[in-house]
């Protein structure tokens, strides 16, 4: 089967600037592909060039097999968007927000009615689709843009950081909601820059940075092979355990109080520091995506 | 890699139209459909703009010019302005709709990037602009018209050709606005096009006087502009006659209307696509 979405040496040039620089990748068709990155990493530059409202530089991009400079309004009838930003309309109710939202596809006004009844019930916003957009909490805003985008029954969504700024009980309603599509085989492509949402979320994922790919694959895998299966962590180690590390070749990393041993022996790395540097503070959990995420991209602060 | 290949400015122009399609008429919608949300309040100044207007001109300044002398005759001030008063109400109207509406929709609402995620192109959206702050200066002029046709101020049936002339300023005006839109930093910045142009326009188009009261080189001046003309057709219109000399004022308006939708959009394109 042919990819949903093909990327070929794509690049997206503001001046001199490369916000997205010569990057591949391609979606198949029932994933949920993730974009992971620090902010300015290119995520939506790229995915706006997906839904065509941002013009490709260089490089090719093919959704559902059409050149997205070609025929945008093919690609857009067939995809469905929820934005970074707050975009509901203020001056509507939560059920017409849908319904003007259908006609831009050229949906019937019942047909729309219908649709928007169901999408309202799955987001659980039924109770409230009389209620006015500055009404709703932050989570429901988002679950209401997220029932828009797919008011087009679309064959591939895509989610710009969905729960950014939402509070944790309303993330996981809105991840609850995205592995329901998920599970009907919806093929969902997401940016975030929470790892434990692209961990809980995502089939495969890329972590950008600095507009290009750093690594790709399943996140599990991911982790496995560029970090390891756990991690040591010792706070406020003496400058004597750094260099025992390096005599004993362990992968590590430190940041100013803390030092990070990536190995898939935990236990016995553990026990040796134990044993030769007791008074420390020292911890073994699983590798997870953060440790992958912060060894690829650095430690510093990024605005 | 997007747009035409070569063509240069035409052809821009033309990709641009092209661009264009019925889809448009679903932005209207949405304008339409929110206007309705809130059309009480919306009503109440065209309704009322003419009587405090006539109220103030009539009363008062009325008391002091009874009539004026416009195109050899005489006829009452209040009668010679109530055409202008519908000038410059579609003027305002669409003007508005497309600077500061269009201005909220765009950048605090973030109404076209929702939109342009469905099958709708830029082009459709801003034309759906232009045909919505042209339908607010017909909505503002016909209820405009039934204040007015209560004291007996325009002459029927020859008034009811002002429907139409106001849609086609409708759509100049829209097309002014949207131009400034593409261009202005922030929505503050929209005073400089209202007091360095729509006022004076308001002023001195005809409206409130006859324009030969002007110097000479006034009066060219004024035939420059945009609601002289409007203010024409609509004068003639609201005294029951349409004389050919009117061909020139529609001339002027189609002439003038187009290339300022086309440079609205355009602008509007280099502003939020990039």
């Amino acid at each position: 089967m042919s990819p949903v979405i093909e990327a070929r040496a794509l690049t997206k040039r503001y001046g001199g600037l490369a916000a997205v620089d010569g990057v591949e990748f391609s979606i198949r068709a029932g994933e949920c592909f993730g974009f992971l990155g620090p902010n300015g990493a290119g995520k939506t530059t790229t995915v706006r060039m997906i839904y065509c409202a941002s013009p490709v530089t260089a490089g090719d991009l093919r959704v559902f097999g059409i050149e997205v400079g070609d025929r945008p309004r093919e690609i857009k009838a067939r995809i469905g968007v929820c934005q970074q930003e707050d975009t509901l309309d203020p001056d509507f109710s939560v059920r017409k927000n849908l319904t003007v939202f259908a006609r831009y596809f050229g949906i019937p006004a019942a047909r729309a009615e219908e649709r928007s009844r169901e999408l309202l019930e799955f987001m659980g916003l039924w109770e409230r689709k009389d209620a006015r957009i500055r009404e709703l909490s932050g989570g429901m805003k988002r679950r209401l843009a997220i029932a828009r985008a797919l008011i087009n029954d679309p064959d591939l969504l895509i989610l710009d950081e969905p729960t950014t700024g939402l509070d944790p009980q309303s993330r996981h309603q809105v991840w609850d909601r995205v592995r329901g599509l998920r599970r009907q085989g919806k093929t969902i492509l997401l940016t975030t820059h929470y790892m434990d949402e692209a961990q809980t979320l995502c089939d495969r994922l890329v972590i950008m940075d600095h507009g290009k790919i750093l690594v790709e694959g399943p996140p599990v895998d991911l982790v496995r092979s560029r970090v390891g299966k756990e991690v040591v962590e010792v706070e406020g180690y003496p400058p004597g355990l750094v260099q025992h590390a390096r005599q004993s070749g362990w992968t590590f990393e430190s940041d100013t109080g803390r030092l990070f041993i990536y190995t898939d022996s935990g236990e016995a790395v553990f026990t040796v520091i134990a044993h030769q540097f007791p008074s420390e503070r020292c911890t073994v959990r699983t590798a997870g995506l953060e440790d992958l995420f912060l060894k690829l991209t650095g430690r510093e602060l990024r605005e | 890699m997007s747009g035409p290949a070569g063509g240069g400015r035409a052809g821009s122009v033309l990709a641009l139209v092209g661009n264009i399609s019925a889809r448009s008429l679903r932005v209207w919608q949405r304008n339409r459909d929110v206007y309705f949300v809130t059309w009480k309040t919306n009503l109440v100044p065209p309704l009322l703009e003419p009587i405090l207007y006539l109220l103030a001109f009539g009363a008062g300044i009325g008391a002091l010019v009874s009539e004026v002398q416009y195109r050899g005759e005489m006829i009452g001030y209040t009668t010679f302005i109530a055409p202008g008063l519908l000038a410059t109400q579609v003027m305002f109207q669409a003007f508005f709709e497309t600077t500061y509406n269009t201005f909220v929709r765009m950048y605090y609402q973030r109404t076209f990037d929702s939109i342009m995620t469905t099958p709708l192109t830029l082009e459709d959206v801003m034309a759906g602009e232009l045909l919505w702050g042209a339908s607010k200066g017909v909505i503002g002029c016909a209820v405009m018209m039934v204040a007015l046709s209560a004291f007996g101020l325009l002459r029927y049936p020859h008034a009811l050709v002002i429907i139409p002339f106001s849609f086609l300023a409708g759509l100049l005006f829209a097309g002014l606005g949207l131009c400034f839109t593409g261009i202005v930093p922030q929505i503050d910045s929209f005073n400089f096009p209202t007091f360095l142009f729509v006022m004076p326009m308001f002023l001195f188009s005809g409206t409130f006087f006859p324009l030969d009261v002007l110097p000479r080189w006034a009066q060219v001046l004024a035939e420059a502009l945009p609601l002289t003309h409007v203010a024409n057709l609509m004068r003639e219109a609201a005294l029951g006659r349409l004389p050919a000399d009117l061909l020139r004022d529609l001339l002027y308006l189609a002439v003038a209307t187009i290339p300022l939708c086309v440079a609205g959009i355009h602008l509007m394109r280099r502003r939020l696509v990039k």
